[in-house]
């Protein structure tokens, strides 16, 4: 009688729901086809929707793929509070739920699939400090105070700064992930600090306005690195004024999404949260 | 002159902290990085004496900032992007105060709709995205320098100079102030009052979309986000200035003056490395502070409090 707990009876080939936000974004075309790719190599049947950023077109995806009882679905919610009641039917309808890059208000589940924020600040510190040869002077623009993404970047930059004694943090200041605020804070800080060598912002607005600060203010050498890997800043690392930016993997969320539900269809144990790795994009 | 003795003590107290404060080169970053806030408080001033309160300067900037660099990246000559955006500050501007005047809906309500509706037409415009790379010409209110002088901060008091003329010594300047002493008394007169708060607002959008020209050309990108929770910033240094909600009764040098404070006190906070945590907390207290000690020694409203 025990045996009816579905998902470890389940055989070899599974069907997949993915309901994405939109794709008319590059960023979660790129999500999609590392989901269909991955289900290719587990011989899974994937089903894809596409909300079109619309909430109600989210909802009716759902009730889609709870009609066709597909083992288990993949969402990238449009918006966290309006997919909550779409979660709850398919709770109660046995199938499990992740959710990818964006998380759900409440409902139940299995699996949130999320870039690791932490660890893309102690990427940036890491390649700051190698950079600047392990020693020097160094500036960092906080995001605005408060929020996870500047919490798990900074935690993660000082991490990685913490390794290196001979690198002095002379200045630790906010700039809101604003690029006016980032540059009027960053022409500030130059007037305190004759020696600088290297600055980490917490996303790329930031750095963007203090290399502008620098350049206006003829302060040379100094080393940027950023977060996001916006257009705006990738011309920037190809132009040589930045020298880097932390980028997400679209892709490989897309991939470990797909990955971690056959796991969990198969019997296996996963964890709550998986933390996407992420990836520096230099010159 | 409270003001100018809370300048005097803030000065001194960062100089003793440390040193790099009073150098020339910091006083003019602190005023140049003062003059974009500068431009919309002024404007914002002269919004509060007729008793009204624009909230949509930030989106207004934003807006309109956007459609001349658009404009600009279409081939229309800087001069054309300009006149651009003033017309778009001026008409959004406008707009809400046509609505205050003519339909009597709450300057707060109105302008609140605007702020919204400005910044999501920003938004829709470029779906998001901000426009970057002028020309040099494009960007000489934010960039460029006449002899020593950086040019937003000639642009700051250039429109001080104006504003000063036209609210002291002009005719609309003595209707303005009559209007927000006593809006009724106005109209008894055979005032054209509704035509004088439309042209208040309409300066006021004017002068945010002039804001957004010296901003782009500081940052070399026109955003969809720029400008947001500048209205806060104009109203703190109006407040501070001394101009009273009850309209008909502030300064202009005032104005100048609270936005010094505010500039002073972001540079001292940045120059000090103070924990960002603690940033907005020192601001909002400063305010406080210098609000306290102007009501103690008179000139503003809570000075006429029977407390």
């Amino acid at each position: 009688m025990a045996l009816v707990a579905a998902p470890i009876l389940v055989e070899a080939s599974q069907t997949l729901g993915l309901v994405v936000s939109t794709l008319n974004n590059p960023f979660f075309v790129t999500l999609k086809e590392g989901a269909v790719q991955a289900s290719e190599g587990h011989d899974a049947e994937l089903v894809v929707y596409d909300a079109q950023d619309d909430s109600a077109k989210m909802a009716s995806a759902m009730e889609d793929l709870i009609q066709k009882d597909v083992d288990a679905i993949l969402v990238n919610p449009t918006d966290a509070n309006a997919v909550v009641p779409s979660i709850l039917k398919a709770n109660r309808a046995g199938i499990p739920v992740f959710t990818i890059d964006r998380g759900a208000e409440g409902g139940k589940v299995v699996c949130h699939i999320a870039s690791d924020n932490g660890a893309g600040g102690k990427m940036a510190g890491k390649y700051l400090a190698e950079q600047i040869g392990g020693s020097g002077k160094v500036v960092e623009l906080v995001g605005i105070p408060g929020t996870s993404a500047a919490r798990d970047r900074g935690k993660g930059f000082h991490d990685a700064m913490d390794q290196y004694p001979d690198i002095e943090l002379v200045a630790s200041q906010a700039g809101d992930f604003n690029r006016d605020k980032g540059m009027t804070v960053f022409e500030n800080i130059l007037q305190a600090q004759p020696e600088i060598d290297g600055v980490f912002a917490h996303n790329d607005e930031m750095v963007l306005g203090a290399i502008a600060a620098a350049e206006a203010a003829g302060r040379e050498g100094i080393v940027f690195v950023g977060f996001d890997a916006v257009d705006d800043a990738v011309e920037a690392v190809e132009a040589g004024k930045l020298a880097a930016t932390v980028a997400q993997q679209p892709a490989k969320m897309g991939s470990m999404g797909v990955d971690n539900a056959v796991k969990y269809l198969k019997g296996q144990d996963i964890p709550g949260n998986i933390p996407v790795p992420l990836k520096l994009i230099t010159q | 002159m409270i003001l100018v003795t809370v300048i005097m003590g803030l000065c001194g107290l960062l100089t003793v902290l440390e040193p790099r404060f009073l150098t020339g080169e910091n006083l003019i970053n602190i005023l140049r990085q003062s003059s974009i806030i500068g431009v919309v408080a002024l404007g914002m001033t002269c919004v509060i004496l007729v008793r009204g309160i624009d909230l949509s300067v930030g989106s207004t900037l934003a807006l309109s900032s956007l459609i001349a660099a658009s404009a600009v990246q279409a081939g229309v000559p800087w001069i054309g992007g300009w006149f651009l955006a003033l017309a778009v500050g001026a008409i959004c501007g406008g707009i809400s105060g046509g609505v205050v005047a003519w339909l009597g809906v709450p300057p707060f309500i109105v302008t609140l709709g605007m702020m919204g509706t400005a910044r999501g037409a920003a938004l829709l415009y470029t779906g998001g995205a901000p426009i970057s790379g002028f020309p040099a010409s494009f960007r000489v209110l934010g960039t460029g320098w006449i002899a020593a002088i950086p040019v937003p901060i000639v642009v700051f008091l250039c429109v001080y100079a104006v504003l000063h003329i036209l609210l002291e010594h002009s005719l609309w300047g003595e209707q303005i102030r009559s209007i927000g002493s006593n809006p009724v008394a106005a109209w008894g007169t055979g005032m054209n009052v509704p035509l004088y708060t439309t042209s208040v607002f309409a300066l006021s959008g004017m002068l945010s979309a002039l804001a957004g020209l010296v901003l782009l050309g500081r940052l070399d990108a026109a955003q969809p986000t720029a400008g947001a929770g500048y209205e806060f910033g104009a109203i703190a240094a109006v407040v501070l200035g001394g101009t009273q909600f009850s309209g008909g009764k502030g300064t202009l040098l005032g104005t100048v003056m609270g936005v010094l404070i505010m500039g002073i006190v972001s540079n001292g906070i940045n120059i000090l490395n103070i924990n960002p945590f603690y940033e907005q907390v020192v601001r909002g207290m400063v305010i406080a502070l210098a609000l306290i000690a102007y009501g103690r020694l008179g000139g503003s409203p809570a000075g006429n409090s029977p407390y």
